[in-house]
């Protein structure tokens, strides 16, 4: 059942254009995919030359929500998942990302909009697993 | 220095749309995951808007195959669908429907000064480095056994 009330079309769409345009920005401009993951990972694994521009990316990231605050409020952000859990979310979402090669943006966005099929499988089974973690949760333990 | 511009505000930008998208909020995201009750589709929206734009970018890519600046463009060269890319993405889909958080909106919140999500991401770093180190053992392993094979 459609939760119409916590729906938001419109900021949603606005939201993932935005996104759409730092992708195009990075691969237009500096040849680069915009897969956060893979960005990361080779931020934190010190490959050869190509350093700077990953921490540059990162750093704009970074910054976001601080410009964000010099013009209003950051959204509503509600962290309901236990510490412990958040630990163990965090290291199979580190590993697991660079295990299969990216992530919701690298696979989701940036896979999706080159048409590759690794893409679409990736996103299929992260979305899917997703899912089956959030029904196990909710509807298993309880 | 135009590259490293241009990735400091693709980051930039990219944040405020992760942000402006709702997509940063965890609730939000184990909501879109909770297909069997109150179901919010925003995501689906983020993801549509996001691929409208980037793939009018990945045309002009694969037809130039370089950047405006004459630069050679990147793209990944690997086809093959592999356990490394099965299992990656369920132990990656796992840890997203558990927190409701995935790497960028996970940096912003950390970012942002939530202690959740700065334990969120000290742990996904660590994953990151373990899967670095499994990969060297790996590496090292094959090499020896090229040399034992020798």
């Amino acid at each position: 059942m459609i939760d119409w009330q916590s729906f938001t079309p419109i900021s949603a769409l606005t939201g993932g254009m935005i996104i759409g345009l730092a992708i195009a920005l990075l691969l237009i401009v500096a040849g680069r995919i915009a897969g956060i993951s893979g960005i990361v990972g080779g931020l934190i694994e010190l490959r050869k030359g190509d350093f700077a521009w990953r921490a540059a990316f990162v750093s704009g990231l970074l910054l976001a929500p601080w410009l964000w605050r010099g013009f209003g409020e950051l959204p509503l952000v509600r962290i309901e998942t236990n510490y412990g859990a958040l630990v163990l979310a965090g290291l199979a979402v580190g590993l697991g990302t660079r295990y299969g090669s990216g992530c919701t943006s690298g696979h989701g966005v940036c896979g999706l909009s080159r048409l590759s099929l690794r893409s679409v499988v990736a996103t299929v089974l992260f979305i899917t697993m997703g899912m089956a973690a959030v029904y196990f949760i909710r509807y298993s333990l309880s | 220095m135009l590259i490293y511009l241009a990735a400091l505000f693709s980051g930039l930008i990219f944040g405020i749309g992760l942000i402006l998208s709702g997509m940063i909020n965890p609730a939000k995201v184990l909501a879109f995951l909770d297909i069997t009750g109150r179901w919010d589709p925003s995501l689906v929206l983020v993801m549509v808007g996001a691929i409208s734009v980037a793939f009018f970018a990945f045309r002009f890519a694969k037809r130039y195959g370089q950047t405006l600046l004459l630069f050679p463009i990147q793209l990944p060269e690997t086809r093959a669908l592999d356990r490394r890319l099965i299992l990656g993405s369920l132990l990656f889909g796992l840890g997203w429907g558990i927190a409701g958080i995935c790497p960028g909106p996970g940096l912003i919140l950390a970012a942002s000064g939530y202690f959740g999500a700065i334990l969120f991401v000290v742990s996904m770093l660590l994953g990151m480095l373990i899967f670095d180190w499994l990969e060297r053992c790996r590496f090292a392993r094959k090499n020896l056994n090229a040399n034992v094979d020798h």
